[in-house]
């Protein structure tokens, strides 16, 4: 655990421009070393967790995570103010530049609240305590005899209060109480753990005053927008400015380069054409006007329809043997009573967060600023340094509002974009990417195929499990001719597999990468939930089971997996979700003519969950009435929050089963905006029920992500309860359904 | 072209292409930030603005159609806004809050148009706004509350 520590008053005054006295406290939290971070980040320590109670009493906390509408700022506030006894009104919220002082700022992997939560209640007892025994002191009584209660120390024995700005300056001399000495609340007393706390940012929401990347302002800022090449990689060849010189307000046009980034990090960025204009409005036209000819370079002939009967007709045969086989599945098929067979598909899918990929950057000589919207700011900012030859201590990454991130702005290609045309024309500049932009020239969730063969014996228990995988993998964009799924996205629903099959054999087949690949949110869950519930659906069909409790007797008897991980798995806790969810959605009972219920469960960034989908399908169209989440996230740390969440990652699920494709053809992408890339839209939207398991005694797990792979499989398994017909290949759109 | 443009009840002078969308002068030469670039072509709504008090996408017109008009973005006031501002807060809303001041224009449309309106109704109206993160249980929910707020002010 990390260590708290006093900051100088005047060190922070440097580092974040907040003067006045009074009590900084600040810790260090090391990064969740299991996930997959993709440039260096210091070690030792590094103070990067800050809080600072001021004179009058106001507390500030530096948010080192960026706020995406995860709801990480209100998350992070709540739990100083728990162990504080603050009064929430006092408490307000910085956003943290992206510095390597804060350790880790990577905001992906649902993972803020998972490392932060422990640390940020530590920092708020030392604080109290603290307090505690400076009121102790004038007092004169011991600190045993007082107590903190909404932003005040109470004297027990008189009812004397002092109000905690009051005690702040003479708090600040004191020595940090020794670790051991600090107590944390019991779960029983809290007041803003586990509650219904509201956004910190509401007034800002709710009145279009919230600063987004795109709304940054800087005196004399030019605009710019850039036309890549469709085909990923391609460089330009020739253009003709002339047209686009013409636009009113276009001021230059000028090829970029591709930056390549050095294997294994950063993402460089792809080049083009750039137009710089006095407007966003004028550099689109302009960019509209130009004539450009590519060289496509070596992905123009890519074909996703193409890849997708590949990638079928590879995971049909024997691939690589992935680590973790039990027994022998051809004996198992052999010795079976049936055996049942499957393959299943989800194409390419685009992040499209409604504020599209954009960044202000002022290269001024030796020194780079940057505004920006971005989920990993260090990784920008070391990018920023290795491509510009600027000592990184001269680089500030501020970190605005996201407009949605889901892993897109965790690549900062769109930063490095911005900095190099501030420096080409020595002015600060905005770049602002189209929606066509966003939607052609993205990090793409990789496609999918997967083959599953599962056997029966006579009393309908499964015997053997082949599951064969082939996807590109996100490695590629750090490594190229990365082919095979690496082991941090393998693990992702794959190898980690809980159910208790006696012979048990996974592969993975060859996938190689003919666009830029990048995690969206959930990342490879996505598929693997969709392939293991669909197909243990189909089993549980075969062998004249009811799904659920297939899917109970398929976990066999209770155990804890991974028992040293301060996160064992636990199947009672996963089969628990699984019960819980079917009783909240009255499985089992008889539904309407044409309705359906299916289910399905996942184990994802540390969290337990099972979604009931109810759908009803009318002349072969599917409506979705009903979805019901069970969570089990350890402790909730604020429930409101949680739900948002899980309704919002079931519309997100929504979205990708029913209509997120992305295809190429000749290299390019063929969507375009969101009349062809379709998004679940109010209309479509169901009765969402979220129920949260109380498990207030564990530690809290992810929240932001494991929502979302759980809604396809469900999905479908409804629409084949409903019809007999089963759906293997995504998404709905493409098969008339919707 | 010199153009004046009253937005939420001010007189902006500005001085640009009469073709230029009426988003990109609220944003970009006026400076009002509230109303945002979500698509360019009028699909997500996240540029919602009332024009004389009709709903508009202002990503889709262009600005020499907003002359002499009242235009009321998200940084502006009136009563039906007002309440779902309460309504939004109450239940929490916003995930991102990126497309939420078009929602809420979207919403408040609906509300100067009908009293009461049903889920069928809200459906209806809301339905030309994205909301990525996929706040819609609330939005609905919202609506509602701003209905029930305002009738208890009566």
């Amino acid at each position: 655990m990390s260590t708290i520590q006093k900051i100088d008053r005047r060190d922070f005054v440097k580092l974040f421009g907040l003067a006045s006295g009074g009590i900084i406290l600040g810790c260090s939290v090391a990064a969740d070393s299991k996930d997959f971070i993709p440039s260096a980040h210091i070690t030792g320590f590094n103070p990067n967790l800050f809080i600072h109670l001021q004179k009058n009493g106001n507390i500030i906390l530096i948010a080192s995570r960026s706020e995406m509408g995860q709801g990480i700022r209100t998350s992070l506030a709540s739990a100083i103010a728990e162990e504080l006894e603050a009064d929430w009104q006092y408490i307000s919220v910085e956003q943290a530049i992206g510095h390597e002082k804060y350790g880790n700022q990577n905001t992906d992997g649902s993972r803020s609240v998972r490392t932060r939560l422990e640390p940020m209640r530590k920092m708020g007892a030392t604080a109290k305590m603290m307090l505690i025994t400076v009121a102790a002191k004038k007092w004169n009584i011991a600190t045993t005899a007082c107590k903190a209660a909404n932003h005040f120390v109470i004297n027990t024995i008189t009812n004397e209060q002092i109000f905690f700005g009051d005690l702040a300056a003479d708090a600040a001399k004191l020595p940090i109480p020794k670790e051991k000495n600090i107590q944390l609340k019991k779960v029983k007393d809290f007041k803003f753990i586990g509650k219904n706390l509201k956004s910190i940012d509401l007034k800002d929401f709710t009145h279009g005053t919230a600063t987004y990347g795109i709304d940054v302002r800087i005196p004399n800022m030019k605009f710019a927008a850039i036309t890549r090449c469709p085909v990923t990689f391609g460089t330009v060849k020739t253009f003709n400015k002339d047209k686009a010189g013409k636009v009113a307000g276009v001021e230059a046009i000028f090829e970029m380069p591709r930056l390549l980034p050095p294997t294994g990090k950063f993402f460089g960025m792809l080049g083009g054409v750039a137009v710089i204009a006095n407007n966003t409005w004028a550099a689109f036209q302009g960019k509209i006007a130009l004539n450009i000819e590519w060289n496509k370079g070596v992905n123009e002939n890519f074909d996703s329809e193409e890849f997708k009967k590949t990638l079928t007709k590879r995971v049909q045969k024997i691939g690589k043997l992935v680590p973790g086989i039990r027994g022998n599945v051809n004996t198992a098929f052999d010795a079976s009573a049936k055996t049942i067979e499957a393959t299943y598909h989800v194409p390419f899918l685009a992040h499209a967060p409604m504020e599209v990929p954009n960044a202000t950057a002022w290269f001024k000589g030796d020194k780079i600023e940057v505004w920006a919207p971005v989920q990993d700011p260090q990784t920008a900012r070391s990018e920023l340094a290795h491509f510009f030859e600027i000592p990184i201590e001269n680089i500030t990454v501020n970190v605005t509002f996201l407009g949605g991130g889901f892993g897109r702005k965790s690549k900062s290609d769109f930063v490095v974009e911005a900095v190099a045309i501030s420096k080409k024309i020595n002015a600060p500049v905005q770049v602002v990417w189209t929606r066509e932009d966003d939607i052609q020239n993205s990090f793409y969730h990789a496609t999918s195929a997967q083959y599953l063969k599962g056997s029966l014996d006579r009393q309908g228990k499964v015997t053997g499990w082949l599951q064969r995988v082939g996807f590109p993998s996100i490695v590629s964009s750090f490594k190229p001719l990365s082919e095979y799924g690496s082991g941090f996205e393998l693990n992702q629903g794959f190898t980690n597999n809980p159910y208790a099959i006696e012979n048990f054999r996974l592969e993975n087949v060859k996938a190689e990468a003919n666009l830029r690949i990048g995690w969206m949110r959930s990342v490879v869950h996505i598929h693997s939930a969709f392939g293991i519930n669909s197909f243990v659906d189909e089993l549980a069909f075969a062998a004249q089971k009811d799904p659920v409790q297939f899917h109970l007797d398929l976990l066999g008897k209770d155990r804890i997996i991974e028992g040293k991980s301060k996160f064992p798995f636990n199947s009672k806790r996963f089969k628990n979700v699984l019960t819980t969810t079917a009783k909240t959605a009255n499985w089992g009972e008889k539904l309407p003519k044409g309705h359906g219920l299916g289910i399905a469960v996942h184990y994802s960034f540390y969290s337990y969950i099972a979604t009931v989908v109810e759908v009803s399908v009318l002349d072969k169209k599917v409506k979705v009435e009903n979805i019901w989440t069970t969570i089990d996230c350890g402790l909730a740390l604020n429930k409101d929050n949680i739900k948002n969440q899980l309704e919002g990652a079931a519309i997100f699920g929504m979205s990708l089963a029913l209509y997120g494709k992305i295809s190429a053809k000749e290299g390019a992408i063929t969507q375009n905006n969101f009349y062809d890339y379709q998004m679940t839209r109010m209309k479509d939207a169901p009765k969402i029920h979220i129920n949260i398991v109380d498990a207030m005694h564990e530690p809290p797990t992810g929240v932001g992500e494991p929502g979302v792979p759980v809604i396809a499989p469900a999905i479908c398994n409804a629409i084949f309860n409903a019809t007999g017909e089963r759906v293997r290949s995504l998404p709905l759109s493409e098969l008339g359904m919707v | 072209m010199d153009i004046n443009l009253s937005i939420n009840g001010k007189l902006h002078a500005v001085q640009v292409q009469e073709d230029m969308p009426l988003l990109w002068v609220i944003r970009d030469i006026i400076g009002l930030t509230g109303t945002k670039f979500g698509c360019g072509v009028s699909q997500c709504g996240a540029c919602s603005v009332l024009i004389d008090g009709k709903l508009t996408k202002s990503c889709g017109i262009p600005v020499s159609d907003a002359i002499e008009k009242d235009i009321f973005t998200i940084e502006g006031n009136s009563e039906n806004l007002e309440f779902l501002r309460q309504a939004w807060t109450d239940g929490n809303v916003p995930q991102c809050g990126y497309c939420q001041s078009g929602q809420l224009i979207a919403a408040t449309s609906l509300l100067d148009l009908i009293e009461k309106p049903t889920d069928k109704d809200i459906d209806e109206a809301m339905s030309a706004n994205i909301c990525r993160c996929g706040t819609y249980t609330r939005i609905k929910k919202g609506i509602h509350t701003a209905v029930k707020l305002k009738n208890e002010t009566k």
